[in-house]
């Protein structure tokens, strides 16, 4: 059962991957890279991390997702108006993004076999084990990204002000 | 809590790694394949979201609840980047009348 689910989600994510990629609509590819953010989630899920399944989709399917279609919107972008590379381009593309994926992937084939994997413990994915550690050991960076979304909120606005004068 | 280390039984290291690299290299692709400055950067999403799935998969193989918390941050990171991108990505539209990034070539030798 736990296999199929697994299979199922992959599939699902990579196929919307690819969709987010070929389609035309910039809306339409928005809305694709939603459904592999679910997938993603489900993933998350299936790993036992249900505190970042429940942040994932907040934040990427919740905020993130939301903010590019607005901007897409916005800016009136459809299939009409978007720019298409040349078909030669396009292979070239393809096949230099599936040349590195094959050499990732017979980088990568063996790696799995040289990481010992200690005793399992199910319940590192808690909020209460991930909270413990966020605020004992990781007390600094959390601090100083507060700072980080202070900066990129004045930036933001700073931009996107019709004229600095 | 029986189901996860069923799962962790169940499904091999490998396969997660696999289909991080797969999602990794759609994102390659994608930011390739486009011209859309928009697109390429939701390609660029899809490829943090790959790392982060390794990263939260290598967390839960070894039990080392490090690697969560690194994702939490990778996703701070991209709120705070996505924000200042999609500012700039107006201005330049404002600017330009496109997102095309072949209007872009000031800085192209």
């Amino acid at each position: 059962m736990t296999l199929y689910l697994f299979y199922f989600l992959s599939f699902l994510a990579i196929l919307c991957a690819l969709m987010v990629v070929v389609s035309k609509n910039p809306v339409h590819s928005v809305l694709y890279l939603i459904l592999t953010f679910f997938a993603i989630a489900g993933h998350y899920v299936l790993l036992n991390a249900q505190f970042l399944a429940a942040v994932h989709v907040i934040v990427y399917a919740g905020a993130i997702m939301v903010l590019f279609l607005y901007v897409i919107m916005m800016l009136n972008l459809n299939a009409e108006t978007e720019p298409q590379k040349g078909k030669w381009l396009r292979v070239a593309a393809t096949m230099a993004g599936g040349l590195l994926m094959v050499v990732l992937v017979g980088a990568l084939r063996s790696a799995a076999d040289t990481i010992s994997l200690p005793a399992q413990d199910s319940q590192i994915g808690m909020i209460k084990n991930l909270g413990r550690v966020l605020y004992k050991d990781f007390m600094l960076p959390f601090e100083i990204s507060s700072i980080l979304f202070l900066s990129a909120m004045v930036g933001a606005v700073m931009l996107g002000k019709k004229e600095i004068k | 809590m029986e189901n996860v280390t069923k799962v962790i039984q169940l499904i091999p290291l490998n396969y997660y790694i696999l289909l991080s690299t797969l999602l990794f290299s759609i994102g390659v692709i994608g930011v390739l394949f486009r011209r859309n400055a928009i697109v390429i950067f939701m390609c660029i999403e899809l490829m943090l979201n790959a790392v982060n799935l390794l990263l939260a998969a290598f967390s839960s193989y070894r039990s080392d609840p490090s690697g969560q918390v690194f994702v939490f941050f990778i996703m701070a990171v991209a709120a705070a980047e996505v924000a200042v991108g999609l500012a700039i990505l107006t201005m330049i539209y404002r600017n330009t009348g496109s997102v095309d990034i072949n209007f872009l070539n000031k800085l192209k030798w």
